[in-house]
This record gives structure tokens, C-alpha cells and sequence, in this order.
């Protein structure tokens, strides 16, 4: 039985990895009204080209530092996802923006299942050990044991949130983001061209994606191509907890729905008895899921969604 | 049959033959089919795809007709397919002493109780799981469903302690196949001097089950309910101003779409004889809801067709790809289940993006039917 | 004596800051043709949603052919006796204009799933009486030749009247008219005015909301006006026109002197 202190530091690392995939989910359905269901999968995208790019480098230059490769690694993941998602939202999402709701949906589930599919035929269906690359001694820290890797996804976490509370608020990029996504038609007559903006919306949602692939992958030391499915739909649920369409809302949703699943897979067997045991963890998600859709659809911060008059 | 064939709606001579034509091709269908490559295997996927159509169906009572996105359908699938198994296979005598004592003869069911309480426990299980969901927005109400069908495969994953409930990532195995008045459409049967292996009998089996779905379907669809539900899908608080409760019309939606998922889950236990929480993944609600909105949605003939298409193209894929590749690359690079899923994938893509209204749309009838909205919604105007 | 056929009173309601309606009410009686008028925005339409159960009030009471009714279920509220038709026409475009007014008869009618599936004899009954009463009403419109039309490929016109005849379709005691005339030209205008009068003349009594002061005029026995959510008049149609705050909230203080001149 771990201690408290663990358990929220579990629930730390897990959270801050929800909130940056939960951003990408709440950005593009703040401006869009559409869930991005192939999200997930894109953060997969990120995890196995990471691997395969460092399994290469490892290969060819044994000498290579862990934490340089480390880098490499996500060198090559951002920009693949990054084309990757462009790629899905001009040939998938931007054709059906006009279209009835269920369209879109339908069209992102497709496009989810095509990319692991092709996950599949390029990795294999094997699950991949993702290699050890920062030292993985564990770390004493007010009582709690952390790894490097660990602690590295929660400070990379909360300097990307920052940079990018940053980005939204201070930049004319992110002006232009927040009134496309209050008003797309309005923000157009003034001179921002909609469709750039949603691209970058997708692009950065992506770029976190696969930061958060990689590190997901570096922490549990595995990727395989059904890894993106339920990080994805708990990230949605943070991203719903804490206010579709609102930043500072996926940010705290996130952490929120990592402190909740940890310690409730911590607790779980002492709660009941024993009868249900922590294989159970991923049903909190879904639990937490339907409870807030059910009793407080708008989450905790309010939701931010375009005005589509 | 006239509804389904436009241009035989004013003949009845001409509607009574081609049922009899029809008729019987479905029945010579199996004869037909075992004679190819395909052999018996071939019958068994047309079996299964009569399974699919009448999940199709059930699922277009819900998606179709009243407008409401379930990602989670399979699990009413599985609620059939398990309750089966349970009443029907030695797993709960053997697993619980006391219930072994009771029924010494072990647990059998007939077919005659197993599809009423099928469809009693789907519809309870489809009214559980709707009745929270109701005022969400479309597509809130798809992730919901969609987090419930998990949770129903995670606890049937799971249900193996303290108490061993559904044997978990095992299964079921053992389940009694069907048996009507003495048949047992276990074994190959013999009707004046034809013979008529397992799967021959069951096809013809859920061959009943889907026309009687269909017929079902037809009848709620043209009928007060069938209005109330596609009123709602259109606009549901026009709806409610004209009375109707929108809330219980939902429910309704929920509970009858779930009752054809749980007969026809309870047929699938008795015709492959084992259950796994593996059958019932997310991704067959999807492969479901393909065949829906692929085939036409809310249309009745094209969701026979998006269920029939679906279920069999893959088939003849798995008995075509393997050996071209072989003979092209010498290997296989890319299994038939893997082609399966991207192209059900990139079918649900380009369907969407082509012809959103599926591939066999409920026809239109306006005054001037060349008016076509574009893809911005704006009327075109005509000359 | 016997009661009117909608009373209200008191009606509250608050949207966050703006306070929508405040302390409205009418009486209406049993065959009048009562008419809700007032500048945009003032609130006619929330009132309308008010009493059809679509909006819950902060308060006010309400009470349909003498009998108190509670608007919190617009399906209730029908099932009472009041239809709706709405400012930004609400059909359901896909169904065939016949299936609309079918649609109607819903609330009407008992017909359960089980009843559909079997095909009894009262099922199949029922259904013949809904298609026959249906098309009946289409003709009451005037719009039977369309009946297997989808009602959105029908013309404005003909789409507001399928909307009254839906309307109808649910044997309402009071119909409750959002704006009928909004786009009409003047001959579909009086073409509308002398079916409003039809309908009245055949016993159900109408509430209209209309900017049309022609119209108002010539139709309404009597009439409120609101202004920023407040009864500003009631009473007849002359009477109403000649008040000066009504003048005033139309045209601006600098009006207040047509008060004096006669309106045609």
C-alpha cells in the first residue's frame, strides 16, 4: 500500500499528462464544436515514431546520452504529428464543418481507426518496450519515491502550460485564437483568416500530443497502437471536467481527473471491501465522465464554445 | 415488400412474386454458397451477418429514428449473449455448489424463454443507460454511451472475484446450442433426405429472426411512435410543443433498439457456443454504427444493405487478400483483420465526406427535389 | 359564466442581468382574438415560452380554461390545450408535410409500440382517423396538394400555414401565434388574416404575437403591449394605439404628438 504523498504524485504525473492531451481536445472543440476523436491516436503517432527514431539512433550510435536521445526522439514526434493532424483536419474535419453533427463524429472515428490501423501495419500489434533513457533511480521526496522521468513530465507539463497561457493571452496568435473561437464568422470580418487559426489550433494541440505520447510511453516504458484510446477518452473527460473549450480549464481537469484515478485505484480495494480490486482504475474515468456530463455538463470552469449564430 | 422495392408499390401480382423469388433465393442461399471456395465458412458469415442486420436495425431505432448517437450498442449484444450463456452452459453449476444442488440436471434454457427474457433484460439495461443520458447534446451523449459499453466490458473482464460471475477474459464456453421442438440445431439435421449441417440450420434460424426484424421495424417506423421519434430527431423542441414526451419516447427508442440487440446476442451464444468480453469491444459498436450510417441512415432497406455489405465484404476479403499476397509479395504484409478495420475506417471517411446520407438514403420527395442543399447549407436555386 | 380561457399573472423572468419579463399578465377570453404587441425585444416571445412550459418563470401563475396549470413540461402544456406556433418556423424539415401535422395528433391519440408491431384492429383504426383528420386540416390551410411534400421544400408561406396546421392537429383551446405574418407580402397577409378569423369563428381562441399593425388592428378584440418586459397598455386596438407611452415606445419621445391624430 502506497502512501498518500505517492499516490498524489502518482496522480501528479498522470494528471499533468492528461492536461496536455486534454488541451488539444478542448482548443479544437472550443472553436469547432467537434470532438477530435483520432486525438488519441495522434499522441500514438508521437509515442511510436519517438521509439522508432530512437531505436534507430540507439542502433547507430551506441554511445549516444539517454537524455539527448530523449530529445531527438521528440524532435521528430512534434512535427510528425503536427503534419499528421494538419493532414486529418484538411482532408477530414474542414470538407464537414458545415455538416449536421453526426458527420464530423462519424468522419473522426474513421479517421481514428485508419491511423491504427496504420499504426498496426508499420509497428506490428505487439506491444513495444519503450527503453529506459533517463536514470532510473528512484528519488526521495517528501516521503515519496519519484523517478527523473517522472519528475521531468510534470516540470515539462507545467512550462509548456505556462508557455502556452502565454501564447493565448499575450500574443496576437492567441487573440486571434480566442475570438475565433468565440465567434468564427465575426473574427473573419475582422480580418483573421479562420482557417489558418484553426490550423494552428490543431497544430499545437498536436505538438502536446505528442509530448504527451512520448513522455506517457518513456514513464510506463510501453507503446503500442492502441496506446493513444484511453488516454484519449480520460483526457476528453478531463477536458469535460474542467470546462470544454476552456484552457485554464482542461489544465486543472486534467490534474484534477490524474489526483482522482490515482487515488481512487489506490483506495479502491479498502473501500470495498475487496470486492473490486484496482483493475477497475479505468472505470473512474468513465465514472467521473458520465457523472459530470450527467449533473454538470458545463465542468467545473465553465465551457467555452464558439457561437455558432 | 412493396416499400422496399419502388416501382412494385401498385402491383400485388407483381409484389407476391418477387417475395417468392426472393424467398426463394435466401433459402437455396446456404446450398449456393457451400458450393464455393467458400464452403461451409460462407454460411456461417452469412449467419453472422444476419446477426449484424438485426443489430443494424436495433441500432437504427436509436440512431435512425430518434437521432440519438449510441457508441456503446454492443453492450446490450452482450447483456443477451451473457444472460444466455449463464442459462445455458454448466458455468454457474459448476461454479456454485448450492445452484448445482438445486438443478442437477444443470442449467438448460429453451429458446422459448431465452428470447422474451433476451429482450426483457435488454430493454432494462437499455432504459438504465438511457435514462441518465436523455438531455445530453449529441455528441456528449455518444462519449457517455460509448464510456458505458467500456464499463459493461470492463466488469465482464472482471466479474471473476470474489464471486465468479462471468468467468472473465475466458468466457463462457460449453453454451447450449438452440433446440426447437427436439432439433438440436447443434448437429447436422437431416429433413426428407436433405441434409442440413449445424450452420445451415441456424442461418435459416436468424434468416426468420431477421425478416422478423425487419417486419418489426417497418411497423414501428410507419406507426405513431415512429413519428414521435423521427419529430424528435428533427427537432425536439418542436417536438415536445406538440406534446409529445420527449423524455419517454427516448426511453422507449433506448429500450426497443436494446431489445434486438439482446435476442440478438442470445443467438450468437448459442450458435458459437462460448462468450468473451473480447466480442464485444468498442469496436463492434463502431462496426455497427457503420453499418447504420453507411447503409442510410434511418432507411430501412439501406441498413439491411450497410449490415449485409459490412458483415460479408470482410469474408470474402479474408479469402481473397491473404493468397494475392502471397502470391504478389510471397508473404503476407498486411493481415485480412487489419485490412478489415482500415478499411471499415477509411469507408466511414469517405462515405461522410461523398455521400453523407449513406449509400441507400430514404428517397426524397419535395416540391422540387433539384433544389440540393449545398455543403454550406444554402438552397441552391434551380432555373 | 364561464371562465377565460387563459389567465396569468404576475410573470417574472430573469435572464442573469437582464430582467425579461416583469409582473406580465393577460386575460383572455373563451372565441376572442387577443394580440401581444411590442417594439423588438420586448418580450413576447419569452412570454409565449413562459406559458408553453419552454421557459420556467422566477414567478406567476397561470391558469387555462379555469384550471390552474403549472408550465414546467411544454408536452403537458399541449396535453392541456395550448399550441404554439414559432417565430423562426419550426417544422420538421425532413417529414412530409402530411407527417407534420400527423405529428400533431400525437398527444391526441393512445396508439402504443406494441399496438404498431401487432397491427390490431385499434391501431390500424386509429392511424386512418389520424391520416383523415391530417389532411383535413391541410385543407383547412390550404395546403393539401403538398401533403407528400417534405416540409422544407415548401414555400415560406405555405411552411408558416403547415406550422398552424400542425398546430391544430392537437385540439388546442388556445392557439398561440408567433409572429404568422413575419415575411408574408400583403395578399398572403390577407389570406392569413381571414384563416385566423376561420379558425376563431370554428371555436378555438387566438393568441398572436404580431409587429403588423394592420393586421393587429384589424383582427385583435383586444390587446397588450409590452415594453423591456413590462405591460405598457391593454385594451382595444384603438384604445392601445392612441395610448401615448405606446407611441412613445415605437417611435420615440418626439412622437408623443401623433397621439392626437387619428391612425387609419
Amino acid at each position: 500500500m502506497e502512501t498518500f504523498i505517492q499516490q498524489v504524485l502518482n496522480g501528479l504525473v498522470l494528471g499533468s499528462l492528461y492536461s496536455l492531451i486534454a488541451l488539444g481536445y478542448t482548443m479544437v472543440y472550443g472553436i469547432l464544436n467537434l470532438i477530435n476523436f483520432a486525438h488519441g491516436d495522434v499522441l500514438m503517432v508521437g509515442a511510436l515514431t519517438a521509439l522508432s527514431v530512437i531505436l534507430l539512433l540507439q542502433a547507430q550510435f551506441p554511445g549516444m546520452p539517454g537524455w539527448l536521445l530523449l530529445v531527438a526522439g521528440m524532435a521528430v514526434a512534434i512535427p510528425t504529428c503536427v503534419v499528421v493532424s494538419l493532414i486529418i483536419e484538411r482532408v477530414a474535419y474542414r470538407p464537414l464543418r458545415n455538416a449536421p453533427r453526426l458527420a464530423p463524429l462519424i468522419t473522426a472515428i474513421g479517421v481514428s481507426i485508419v491511423l491504427q490501423t496504420l499504426a498496426m501495419i508499420v509497428w506490428g500489434r505487439n506491444y513495444m518496450t519503450f527503453p529506459q533513457l533517463l536514470p532510473a533511480d528512484p528519488i526521495q521526496l517528501l516521503g515519496a519515491t519519484v523517478t527523473v522521468t517522472k519528475l521531468l513530465v510534470i516540470v515539462l507539463s507545467a512550462l509548456i502550460m505556462a508557455a502556452l497561457m502565454l501564447l493565448v493571452n499575450r500574443s496576437k496568435l492567441g487573440r486571434a485564437m480566442r475570438a475565433t473561437a468565440e465567434n468564427p464568422r465575426v473574427a473573419g470580418l475582422m480580418g483573421v483568416n479562420p482557417n489558418y487559426v484553426i490550423a494552428v489550433t490543431f497544430a499545437i494541440g498536436a505538438g502536446l500530443a505528442a509530448v504527451a505520447g512520448v513522455m506517457l510511453a518513456a514513464t510506463y516504458t510501453v507503446a503500442h497502437f492502441y496506446m493513444g484510446f484511453l488516454p484519449g477518452l480520460k483526457a476528453f473527460t478531463a477536458a469535460v471536467l474542467g470546462g470544454i473549450g476552456n484552457i485554464p480549464g482542461a489544465m486543472v481537469g486534467g490534474l484534477l481527473l490524474g489526483l482522482i484515478e490515482a487515488l481512487g485505484a489506490g483506495y479502491i480495494g479498502q473501500l470495498t471491501g475487496g470486492v473490486l480490486g484496482s483493475h477497475y482504475q479505468d472505470v473512474f474515468a468513465f465514472i467521473v465522465l458520465c457523472a459530470v456530463l450527467i449533473l454538470r455538463p458545463s465542468g467545473l470552469l465553465g465551457e467555452r464554445v464558439a457561437d455558432r449564430a | 415488400m412493396t416499400l422496399l422495392i419502388p416501382g412494385l408499390r401498385n402491383s400485388a401480382a407483381a409484389a407476391i412474386a418477387a417475395t417468392f423469388v426472393v424467398g426463394a433465393v435466401l433459402i437455396a442461399l446456404p446450398f449456393v454458397v457451400a458450393q464455393t471456395p467458400l464452403a461451409n465458412a460462407g454460411v456461417r458469415a452469412l449467419a453472422f451477418a444476419l446477426l449484424y442486420v438485426m443489430l443494424a436495425l436495433g441500432l437504427n431505432i436509436v440512431v435512425g429514428f430518434a437521432g440519438l448517437l449510441d457508441l456503446g450498442y454492443i453492450a446490450f449484444y452482450a447483456v443477451g449473449a451473457y444472460m444466455y450463456a449463464l442459462l445455458a452452459s454448466p458455468h454457474l453449476t459448476s461454479n456454485f455448489p448450492a445452484l448445482a444442488a438445486m438443478f442437477p440436471q444443470g442449467f438448460h434454457s429453451s429458446i422459448w424463454m431465452v428470447i422474451p427474457l433476451g429482450a426483457a433484460l435488454a430493454a432494462f439495461f437499455g432504459v438504465v443507460l438511457g435514462a441518465p443520458v436523455l438531455k445530453l447534446r449529441g455528441d456528449y451523449l455518444a462519449i457517455v454511451t460509448l464510456g458505458f459499453g467500456e464499463i459493461i466490458r470492463i466488469f465482464l473482464n472482471n466479474l471473476n472475484s470474489p464471486l465468479n460471475l462471468t468467468n472473465g477474459p475466458q468466457g463462457i464456453t460449453l453454451i447450449d446450442p438452440v433446440r426447437i421442438l427436439g432439433v438440436n440445431f447443434g448437429r447436422t439435421q437431416n429433413f426428407f433426405g436433405i441434409e442440413l449441417p449445424s450452420v445451415y440450420l441456424y442461418y435459416y434460424l436468424f434468416l426468420v429472426l431477421a425478416i422478423v426484424t425487419i417486419v418489426v421495424c417497418i411497423r414501428l417506423q410507419d406507426s405513431r411512435l415512429g413519428r414521435a421519434w423521427m419529430a424528435i430527431r428533427e427537432d425536439d423542441i418542436a417536438a415536445k410543443a406538440m406534446g409529445i414526451n420527449v423524455r419517454n419516447v427516448k426511453l422507449l427508442a433506448f429500450a426497443l433498439g436494446a431489445t434486438f440487440g439482446g435476442v440478438a446476442g442470445a443467438m450468437f451464444a448459442a450458435f458459437q457456443g462460448f462468450v468473451s468480453p473480447e466480442s464485444f469491444s468498442l469496436m463492434e459498436s463502431i462496426i455497427v454504427l457503420a453499418m447504420v450510417v453507411l447503409g442510410g441512415l434511418g432507411h430501412i432497406p439501406g441498413v439491411v444493405l450497410g449490415a449485409l455489405l459490412l458483415a460479408i465484404f470482410p469474408e470474402v476479403l479474408r479469402h481473397t487478400v491473404v493468397p494475392v499476397q502471397q502470391q504478389l509479395f510471397g508473404k503476407v504484409l498486411i493481415d485480412a483483420e487489419v485490412l478489415r478495420m482500415l478499411l471499415y475506417g477509411l469507408a466511414m471517411v469517405v462515405i461522410m465526406l461523398y455521400r453523407p446520407k449513406g449509400l441507400w438514403p430514404a428517397p426524397e420527395h419535395g416540391l422540387n427535389p433539384t433544389i440540393r442543399r449545398g455543403r454550406n447549407g444554402a438552397k441552391a436555386q434551380t432555373a | 359564466m364561464s371562465h377565460p380561457i387563459l389567465r396569468v399573472s404576475g410573470v417574472n423572468k430573469r435572464f442573469g442581468g437582464l430582467q425579461a419579463l416583469s409582473d406580465v399578465g393577460l386575460t383572455i377570453e373563451r372565441g376572442q382574438i387577443y394580440g401581444l404587441i411590442g417594439p423588438n425585444g420586448a418580450g413576447k416571445t419569452t412570454f409565449f415560452n413562459v406559458i408553453t412550459g419552454l421557459y420556467q418563470p422566477d414567478s406567476g401563475t397561470f391558469e387555462l380554461d379555469g384550471k390552474p396549470y403549472s408550465p414546467t413540461e411544454p408536452h403537458k402544456v399541449a396535453e392541456a390545450g395550448i399550441a404554439r406556433t414559432f417565430q423562426n418556423i419550426r417544422l420538421f424539415p425532413e417529414m412530409t408535410a402530411l407527417e407534420n401535422v400527423m405529428v400533431g395528433r400525437h398527444v391526441r391519440t393512445k396508439a402504443t409500440a406494441l399496438g404498431a408491431v401487432l397491427r390490431t384492429k385499434r391501431t390500424r383504426e386509429e392511424e386512418a382517423a389520424i391520416r383523415r383528420r391530417s389532411l383535413e386540416l391541410l385543407e383547412y390551410v390550404g395546403i393539401a396538394r403538398y401533403a407528400d411534400y417534405q416540409a422544407r421544400t415548401l414555400a415560406y408561406g405555405d411552411q408558416r400555414r403547415l406550422e398552424i396546421a400542425r398546430a391544430l392537429a392537437t385540439d388546442p383551446k388556445l392557439l398561440a401565434l408567433d409572429e404568422p405574418a413575419a415575411g408574408m407580402n400583403a395578399t398572403e397577409k390577407m389570406s392569413l388574416r381571414s384563416l385566423i378569423e376561420n379558425i376563431c369563428k370554428d371555436g378555438v381562441t387566438i393568441l398572436l404575437i404580431e409587429h403588423d399593425v394592420k393586421l393587429v388592428m384589424g383582427l385583435c378584440d383586444r390587446v397588450t403591449v409590452l415594453d423591456y418586459g413590462k405591460m405598457i397598455a391593454e385594451g382595444t386596438p384603438a384604445e392601445v394605439q392612441r395610448n401615448p407611452a405606446v407611441i412613445e415606445a415605437y417611435l420615440g419621445g418626439a412622437h408623443k404628438s401623433v397621439a392626437t391624430k387619428e391612425v387609419a
